[in-house]
């Protein structure tokens, strides 16, 4: 049987400079800010939109599985 | 970063020099993405800058590039489209870079309808050189060289470049993400002169001066300014004041100018 592909948000500390857009802006607020710093917190409420991806200046975030780290 | 958009970056010149929030970033992603979901030979890409934080952008990038001097993008992109017409040339250059010193290759590039897709990193700044107002700063707005407010009126780039004869124009913003990828697409494929008019963010700069320095409060002021063309036909003049009309503006079929070109050298060597 094959295992459930994990689904996961991934953000890549240092690449991110703490700009604080992937916050303010997941429709879903799966973000929270540790020190300025996104934290995925809400993983369950994504919807896989990934404008945190598409808007990240940095490139630090990929929202899917580890096969697309 | 995702594994399959890797190919396209020099990954070992990243983290890149723009500051945290900086649009430039996201805008060059979104070139990137655009050229991606296209699937184009990456090896039959020249992308050429000028001068300016935009302009550091084709360092960062895997594709044929040059860094060339300032204003001067298109003339280059121009010498590399006739000498090899085969290659997609895209320029990425910044307000001033484009709008100021090099307004006059910008207005000439359309003229000719020349197949090279310029994007413009506008961020109504020249944020380089610490904040001095471009011709794309907003009446009004603040900026180092402006302490007391800017009294010139800024370019409609868009407008611009459809009456000095470019054949595809649009504007899109780093808020409007996924849009702004789908014009950039239109644009590689449009034979002619394309111009993108991509809304930027200098939180550092334009935002210290205007009280929006969080990239987020740019990000706001962007999206709230921000009408999309369809809805803006409906408004006044004084109810478009401030606004940021976003969209598809023009789109024309006209004779391409290297293709052009190619018909006088067949022409000459049949010695007609």
């Amino acid at each position: 049987m094959m295992a459930e592909k994990t689904f996961s948000i991934h953000v890549n500390d240092r690449a991110c400079k703490r700009c604080g857009i992937c916050i303010a802006f997941c429709p879903k607020k799966v973000f929270s800010s540790e020190n300025g710093k996104p934290v995925v917190t809400n993983l369950e409420a994504c919807i896989k939109c990934k404008l945190c991806e598409l808007r990240c200046p940095d490139y630090a975030i990929v929202v899917g599985g580890e096969e697309n780290e | 970063m995702r594994k399959e958009l890797e190919k396209y970056f020099r990954t070992e010149k990243l983290p890149h020099i723009w500051c945290p929030g900086c649009g430039h970033g996201i805008l060059t992603g979104a070139v990137v993405r655009a050229i991606d979901n296209l699937k184009l030979d990456q090896g039959k890409i020249c992308i050429v800058s000028g001068i300016g934080c935009s302009s550091r952008a084709p360092g960062y990038l895997n594709f044929n590039t040059l860094h060339t001097t300032h204003g001067r993008a298109l003339a280059f992109a121009t010498g590399i489209k006739l000498a090899k017409p085969e290659l997609k040339v895209i320029v990425l250059t910044g307000d001033g870079d484009c709008a100021a010193i090099g307004g006059n290759h910008f207005i000439h590039a359309c003229r000719r309808n020349i197949d090279i897709t310029t994007v413009v990193f506008n961020n109504n700044i020249y944020g380089m050189t610490s904040g001095q107002y471009s011709p794309m700063t907003p009446q009004g707005a603040f900026a180092t060289t402006a302490p007391y407010g800017n009294i010139d009126r800024s370019f409609d780039l868009c407008k611009l470049a459809q009456s000095a004869g470019a054949t595809y124009v649009a504007r899109g913003t780093v808020y409007h993400i996924p849009q702004l990828i789908k014009l950039i697409e239109k644009a590689l494929l449009h034979k002619g002169f394309s111009l993108i008019d991509a809304i930027s963010i200098c939180p550092t700069y334009f935002g210290r001066k205007n009280k929006m320095s969080s990239p987020v409060r740019m990000m706001e002021f962007i999206k709230d300014a921000c009408i999309p063309a369809k809805n803006a036909e409906k408004l006044t003049k004084e109810e478009l004041a401030g606004k940021i009309v976003i969209g598809e503006f023009y789109e024309e079929f006209a004779p391409e100018y290297t293709e052009e070109y190619a018909k006088v050298i067949e022409k000459a060597r049949e010695g007609k």
